[in-house]
């Protein structure tokens, strides 16, 4: 009957092309999960360089400068080119499925926001082979020593422009999706959790991508144009600086968290054969989360000298952080009671991410305790903390969603033997990793450090082992994903026997425009 | 290949050098107790409401299992208990902030003191200045342990005694006394962090900072610094000399001589 217009919407075009013009929310999807899994990688080989000079005391492989180029670049890379483009990825590929559109609201919009990125990206990597070198004063780009740095600052800065503009266009498309594009029936109360964290991230995303452009500005106009906001000697202040960047650096961390917090709480339901617990007061915990994040930053910073009240302030709305984050726990936990649970790879991830970003969570509540936050802050206390909620936090939901959802996406079952020895490895080497962190951390080696004083040595040396275990792991991971494309094993349409959504009503793969035609949610 | 296993078996021998300190110091001041006391009874919380909720989830990943022939519950929702735990983690978090309130009156509490520090940060080394003695001097990484720091120095640096913790002139300073830390940095922004003496304080160029600190125990504490300020951040060590009220009065009136004598050439 159409045919024709069947035929026209077939009508894209094939090779390099179809990657660089498409405006298919698969093909954004899988661009941006690629691109993630590339820049995982490298950022991955530069943390293995960091761990490597670590293992002993003393400078065997890089001096000083360089292993600061590689902390900064590492952080930059994970989290605006490994993480947040994982999680974009995520949304494109399954915000549309979820709520029963066709595509994503703003299609052109779509591709322009991920073909910001790899260019942005490769500005920022360039500025390793410049003289001077890459930034290399931290990720947080504290001035005054930021603006000791060479030719490679105006990059970065240009390079976190764009990274900035390419998130804000992504989440006013997933905002406009979501709100414009849910299949009849479907209220807001009634969409799935991911759909709903993502919905708040994207908010988050427009509030503070902003404020890290105008802070990153101030230093640009500093370094080139005169004005002295953030140096004392011209009147202006350098912790100025930090509370303008934390402003959007704690709501950061929830961007990178929350839609991780959607991924298990649709998979832990799956394998449970049970209904998300709590959803409605899920809803109003992610929400609460976001708003407290707004409250909290100058945590990040207590050392700078505020006075008692801000220090006080502070400490309370952190720990107030707790009480949401709690309740989400305990709503996973309820879920899986008395369920009817299997462990399949995606679950397997999803119980390592409750135990260990919940670790992760007490050793932040330690954290929010000021007076003794003011030994914990600047060591490897703090490294492993925020370890803890991004690697088995936000990297583990990551990876439980692509096993979840891969055989939806392009049809084929990946190998579960090999996905349970991938989990296995990975789970067990980021906690010899990352573990032993806490102990050098409060025995007194601060972050940052090239070479430290012999008695860290031990520690040091397991957690080298355990990085370079870690890194070896992900190899597998890449190799499982190869071979689950090659190979003819089908996966059926619902895929997992209590997964429930609407993304499992579709043929695997889905087809091209997801749903065509609305489906009725009731 | 071999080199590198030739590399690992090396460092054998150093898993016994080391120490496997996995804690807080307790530390020699009434601010390091305070926060070392608050650290554990945080942990000690930490780990009951840990073992609670992992020992609950773990019951339920053993016994309620399909291979086990569990037919799922329906239950999904439960207005009582989401209250009930909301308000008891709140009350527990409630518990923990009266004591850290109190204690962070106290450690920012720098009235009163009797010795007045002025700690001024810079790339790489740090300038102390008594400001009642009128004693300064600056001080920097040791020799020794910089010169064993270097890129492939071939030196083995675990044969370098307090490696990376020693500088060539340290702050001393009496047993028993308040002592008020003023700190600044002539350049980017330092911190200055000595573990066993309590927290530490950022060192920011145009701003003046406090902290206070009162040693009960006489003996050498080693700190580093503890804000990224470039390229020699890990190689700016500080040493405090914790000596008896009268050999701190000998030691400023050498200073002063010393000063004198410096001044005079």
């Amino acid at each position: 009957m159409n045919t024709d217009a069947d035929h026209l919407h077939e009508d894209h075009k094939t090779g390099i092309m179809r990657w660089i013009t498409t405006t298919n929310h698969k093909d954004i999807g899988t661009l941006y999960l690629f691109l993630s899994l590339t820049m995982f990688f490298v950022g991955g080989a530069m943390a293995l360089i960091i761990r490597a000079e670590l293992f002993q005391p003393g400078l065997q492989l890089v001096n000083p400068d360089f292993f600061n180029q590689m902390t900064t670049m590492h952080a930059l890379i994970m989290i605006f080119g490994a993480l947040m483009p994982a999680l974009v990825g995520l949304a494109n590929w399954q915000i549309p499925l979820m709520i029963g559109a066709p595509d994503m609201a703003l299609p052109r919009l779509n591709n322009w926001s991920f073909w910001i990125l790899p260019f942005a990206l490769g500005m920022l990597g360039s500025t390793l082979f410049f003289e001077g070198g890459a930034p290399a004063a931290g990720w947080t780009l504290y001035p005054p020593l930021v603006l000791q740095g060479g030719d490679a600052l105006p990059y970065a800065i240009f390079s976190i422009h764009l990274l900035g503009l390419s998130s804000i266009l992504g989440a006013i498309n997933i905002i406009a999706t979501i709100l414009n594009m849910r299949a009849p029936g479907m209220t807001l109360m009634k969409m799935p959790m991911f759909v709903w964290t993502w919905l708040i991230t994207a908010f988050l995303l427009i509030a503070v991508m902003p404020v890290l452009a105008g802070a990153v500005t101030m230093l640009l106009t500093d370094r080139f144009f005169g004005t002295s906001f953030f140096t004392a000697s011209g009147g202006g202040d350098p912790v100025m600086f930090q509370h303008i960047f934390w402003f959007f650096g704690h709501p950061e961390v929830y961007i990178l968290i929350l839609p991780a917090f959607g991924v298990i709480s649709t998979i832990i339901p799956a394998f449970s054969r049970k209904k998300l617990f709590g959803y409605d007061s899920m809803v109003y915990a992610t929400a609460s989360i976001a708003l407290l994040s707004f409250i909290v930053w100058a945590h990040h910073m207590f050392t700078v000298g505020m006075p008692l009240a801000g220090e006080i302030f502070f400490m309370m709305t952190t720990m107030l952080i707790a009480v949401p984050t709690g309740v989400k726990v305990f709503n996973w936990i309820a879920t899986m009671w008395q369920g009817s649970m299997t462990f399949e790879t995606p679950m397997l991830f999803s119980l390592a991410f409750i135990v260990l970003f919940t670790i992760g969570g007490f050793s932040g509540l330690m954290m929010a305790i000021t007076p003794v936050d003011f030994q914990y802050h600047d060591t490897y206390f703090i490294v492993a903390h925020f370890h803890y909620v991004l690697v088995p936090g936000s990297v583990f939901a990551v990876i439980a969603a692509v096993y979840f959802w891969l055989p939806k996406w392009t049809g084929k079952m990946y190998d579960e033997t090999l996905g349970k020895t991938h989990f296995w490895l990975t789970t067990i080497f980021v906690n010899i990793t990352f573990f032993p962190q806490h102990f050098v951390g409060l025995a007194g080696m601060p972050r940052r450090i090239p070479d430290y004083a012999v008695q860290f040595t031990d520690f040091n040396a397991i957690s080298t082992i355990g990085s370079f275990g870690f890194g070896i792991a992900q190899i597998l991971f890449l190799y499982i994903l190869y071979k689950t494309l090659k190979q003819d094993v089908t996966a059926d349409n619902k895929v997992w026997e209590g997964a429930e959504g609407l993304e499992w009503t579709l043929p695997s793969p889905p087809p091209y425009h997801s749903f065509e035609e609305p489906p009725k949610v009731e | 290949m071999r080199n590198f296993i030739v590399f690992l078996l090396s460092t054998i021998p150093t898993l016994a050098l080391g120490d496997w300190e996995v804690n807080l110091p307790r530390g020699v001041t009434p601010t390091s107790i305070l926060a070392y006391d608050l650290h554990m009874l945080i942990f000690y919380i930490t780990v009951i409401i840990g073992i609670g909720v992992f020992g609950v989830m773990f019951y339920s990943i053993i016994h309620h299992r399909k291979s086990k022939g569990v037919v799922p519950a329906n239950f999904h929702e439960n207005t009582k208990i989401e209250i009930v735990w909301t308000v008891i983690p709140f009350l527990i978090l409630v518990g923990m902030a009266i004591p850290a309130t109190q204690a962070l009156i106290l450690m920012e509490d720098t009235s009163e003191a009797e010795v007045t520090l002025k700690v001024t940060g810079y790339q790489w080394m740090w300038k102390y200045e008594y400001l009642e003695d009128n004693v300064s001097f600056l001080s920097r990484i040791d020799s020794e342990s910089n010169k064993a720091r270097k890129l492939n120095s071939g030196v083995d640096v675990r044969n370098v005694k307090n490696y990376l913790l020693e500088v060539d002139n340290p702050i001393v300073l009496p047993v028993n006394a308040k002592i008020r830390l003023l700190l600044t940095a002539g350049d980017v922004i330092h911190a200055w962090w000595v573990p066993e003496l309590g927290g530490k304080k950022d060192a920011v160029p145009g701003f003046v900072n406090e902290m206070w600190f009162n040693i009960n125990k006489p003996g050498i504490y080693r700190g580093q610094c503890a804000e990224l300020c470039g390229k020699d951040h890990a190689f700016m060590p500080i040493v405090v000399k914790a000596v008896s009220k009268a050999e701190y009065e000998k030691w400023v009136m050498n200073q002063q001589n010393n000063n004198k004598i410096a001044n005079k050439k």
